[in-house]
């Protein structure tokens, strides 16, 4: 009864005066004003290197969970607890809902076989709830993101190579989540030793088949390629934090104050940090989501629903044959 | 400032904070921007109206384009859905439009199925959608967005009121897509007429119930701006590609003996509006009311039909993988059962084959029984005349050779005995042909051809 003609081809058409298409940026703009955004980080590493004052340093505020619980002892737990802080800052209009992840008692203790899996459960748990939002009948309008935009793995500034423990982790993690490893307290390494580190750093990588952010398969184009280019060049950034500042000839800077001198931590000759800064903050914020929503979270429903073998279309709901119903072979060391 | 979703969201500890200095987050609806120019928008609109009507030359018109759409005929047996893709480009924006022009509608002397083909067209992008959601593997961010975002719905002058047709159009593409109704050919209509006009089709409208696409208010850059125009629907559109000089510029618009009907004039006819509206201002909106609120619904509706629910009937969440696995296991042992069923039928088919093919075989089986047993009786009658030709022959034979010694014997006896030896031997040779007859009488019945 219906007989529809469909033409499937494009025609490029040529607009004779102006028609108003571009103030749909406009429109964009506005609705991501008003909707805000969410935004999950992880911070990694051993006690002591500083990742509490570098997360409140790039969110110029007290977002840690040591700010935010100020009377707990320092005493190093037994076991990796996963801790969580919720914050909403706002910047000219624009709310962000930061989550700030630490991970206390990382790496601390003698024996730290298996101490990822903590880590790994809850990034696959948050992979889960937002799998299973999406999957109700009844879906709310915005299903909550909890998912782990981005990991910080701090380096402990030895110096040499990557430890067997920094291999490891990153080598799971980076599976399933952005990882940016930076040099912590990177103020204890001269120039040309931070140098030589970073490529030992960048060759022990590569050697392992570690994957860390911005990852090469995922370059769009040729201009996000020359600019990631840049940015692998120069992993990992060599950070200092601090939120005390100091007078430096008449500015005040955050800085850290020694017997022979001023660190400057924003100041690009002395730090990495500003990079640091741009690269989650100001110019790759909205491809970590990306990346995490279409690649790593994809990834993970594929193998879930692979796992318990939900196939939509046995049940007659397509009419077309999938052409990819296959499993996805990666090795699974899901711990759910 | 207007309370956002982020930050109505149940806290666990959510507690809001003020920055020490700039940190440039800010950046995030830039870059955000820079991606959608580098993958592009899409945006579809179909154009529902009778033929003739002015929908072709109206999407010229709004797009400043020419979309070489051919005249169709009046005649067409059912109404068809025509839908053409566009890139255009303007600065540095990339658009992907979409046109689906309903080609026969209201032209049928029977309307009462007209409706069905747009609706099925709806339908099958959404579901489209649907199946890419629901893949294993999906490419959503990839995925070329065919669901119809916008739906001009063209109303015809008359001045009266809508058609049945019209309202029976609207509901049901209400809850399904946005419709916006225009009325077209506007220039037939004075100032005063159109006014009465637009209070009269609202007026319907509410009390058929057809909801119709309600521009936002929520924002309040763009509220005061939709509020007015909230109240200016349906928009009166003139659409001309011609252009006509108008004081020292030219300027697109009909030309008459009487005026010239400039399509931009805000005075003429509400044209900017409608640009305004649909383009410049509420394009993202329309896209996310289609995601969130048509999209949904069909879904809901879609996956419901199927089965699935979120909770069971004692109320606790049920996951989707307890459903889809209960739904699996009825799947598979309905097909059991089919199975079996099938297999059933099959062997009893090969019973019954057997048992006809059986009964043909014991048929077959008597009539050679038969055959023989007649041809068993045939042979014993011939072998029995066969007999007594033998019997008759060596008789036959024996009286010969007595006649013979007999002769021989009186030939020794001379003469006296001649008319004796004659009248025997007449007699002889009579009881001779006596019995050669009798030989020749039973001889007879197996040679055919003395009788």
């Amino acid at each position: 009864m219906l007989v529809l003609a469909l033409e499937n081809h494009t025609v490029c058409t040529d607009l004779f005066g102006y028609v108003g298409i571009e103030a749909v940026l406009d429109q964009m703009r506005r609705k991501t004003m008003k909707v805000g955004l969410e935004f999950n980080i992880m911070v990694v590493g051993q006690s002591g290197l500083g990742k509490s004052t570098l997360v409140n340093t790039l969110f110029k505020s007290k977002v840690s969970r040591k700010s935010c619980t100020p009377n707990c002892e320092e005493k190093i737990s037994k076991t990796v607890k996963l801790h969580s802080v919720s914050h909403v800052i706002e910047e000219k209009g624009m709310k962000m809902k930061l989550t700030v992840i630490d991970t206390p008692g990382f790496g601390d203790q003698i024996n730290n076989e298996n101490c990822w899996e903590p880590i790994v459960k809850h990034i696959n748990e948050q992979y889960e709830k937002y799998l299973r939002e999406e999957l109700h009948i009844n879906r709310k309008r915005r299903i909550p993101d909890s998912r782990v935009h981005c990991c910080i793995y701090f380096l402990p500034a030895t110096g040499h190579r990557l430890r067997p423990i920094d291999v490891e982790f990153m080598k799971r993690v980076g599976k399933i989540v952005s990882i940016v490893p930076v040099i912590a307290k990177a103020d204890t390494l001269t120039i040309e030793e931070r140098q030589e580190f970073k490529e030992r750093i960048r060759q022990d990588l590569a050697a392992n088949g570690i994957r860390v952010y911005p990852q090469k398969e995922y370059d769009d184009d040729p201009e996000e390629r020359i600019l990631n280019d840049r940015i692998r060049e120069s992993i990992p950034f060599a950070v200092v934090g601090t939120d005390k500042e100091h007078q430096v000839n008449g500015n005040k800077v955050l800085g850290r104050k020694t017997k022979w001198g001023i660190i400057e931590v924003e100041n690009v000759a002395h730090c990495e940090f500003a990079n640091l800064r741009d690269l989650l903050i100001r110019s790759h914020l909205q491809d970590l989501k990306d990346v995490t929503h279409n690649i790593h979270y994809e990834t993970y429903r594929v193998r879930r629903l692979n796992e318990s073998n939900m196939n939509f279309s046995e049940l007659g709901l397509s009419a077309r044959p999938l052409e990819n119903g296959t499993a996805d072979t990666s090795e699974s060391e899901s711990h759910l | 400032m207007a309370s956002t979703d982020v930050a109505r969201q149940p806290g666990q500890g959510v507690r809001p904070l003020s920055l020490a200095g700039h940190v440039g987050f800010d950046s995030l609806p830039d870059q955000l921007v820079n991606k959608s120019i580098c993958q592009g928008f899409c945006f579809n609109i179909l154009c529902i109206g009778e033929t003739g009507i002015g929908k072709s030359t109206l999407m010229d018109t709004l797009f400043n384009t020419n979309f070489e759409n051919l005249e169709s005929s009046h005649f067409e047996p059912q109404v068809k859905l025509h839908a053409q893709t566009y890139d255009l480009q303007e600065s540095n924006v990339r658009l992907r439009l979409t046109v689906v022009n309903t080609v026969g509608f209201g032209d049928q002397m029977n309307k009462q199925e007209s409706y069905q083909p747009v609706v099925d067209y709806i339908d099958r992008q959404f579901e489209s959608y649907l199946q890419e959601e629901l893949k294993i593997k999906r490419s959503l961010h990839n995925y070329h967005d065919s669901r119809v975002h916008a739906c001009l719905y063209f109303i015809s002058p008359s001045g009266h009121s809508l058609k049945s047709l019209d309202l029976v159009t609207m509901k049901k593409l209400d809850s399904k897509v946005n419709i916006i109704p225009v009325i077209a050919k506007a220039d037939t209509i004075s100032k005063s007429e159109l006014h009465k006009f637009k209070i009269k089709i609202m007026s319907e409208l509410v009390s058929n119930g057809v909801q119709i696409y309600q521009f936002p208010l929520d924002d309040e850059t763009v509220a005061k701006v939709n509020t007015t125009m909230n109240g200016h629907l349906p928009f009166a559109v003139v659409g001309s590609t011609e252009e006509v000089s108008v004081g020292n510029k030219m300027v697109k618009a009909r030309q008459y003996p009487w005026g010239v009907v400039q399509v931009e004039n805000e005075s003429h006819c509400d044209f900017v509006k409608l640009r305004e509206m649909l383009i410049c201002v509420n394009m993202e909106d329309l896209r996310e009311q289609t995601h969130t609120r048509h999209y949904e619904l069909y879904r809901r509706c879609k996956l419901e039909e199927m089965g699935f629910k979120d909770t069971d009937p004692e109320c606790k969440p049920v996951s989707l993988q307890q459903t889809y696995e209960a739904k699996r296991q009825e799947f598979l042992v309905e097909l059991q059962k089919r199975e079996d069923e099938m297999r059933q039928m099959f062997v009893q088919r090969v019973k019954e084959k057997e048992s006809e093919l059986k009964e043909a075989e014991r048929d077959l089986q008597g009539r050679f029984e038969q055959l023989k047993r007649l041809h068993a009786d045939e042979k014993a009658a011939l072998e029995e005349k066969k007999r007594l030709l033998d019997e008759d022959q060596s008789s036959f034979g024996k009286r010969r050779a007595a006649a013979q010694l007999l002769q021989a014997q009186s030939l020794t006896a001379n003469g006296k005995k001649d008319k004796d030896r004659k009248n025997i031997k007449r007699q002889t040779q009579v009881a001779l042909w006596a019995d050669l007859g009798r030989c020749c009488y039973y001889t007879g019945g197996i040679n055919d051809s003395r009788t």
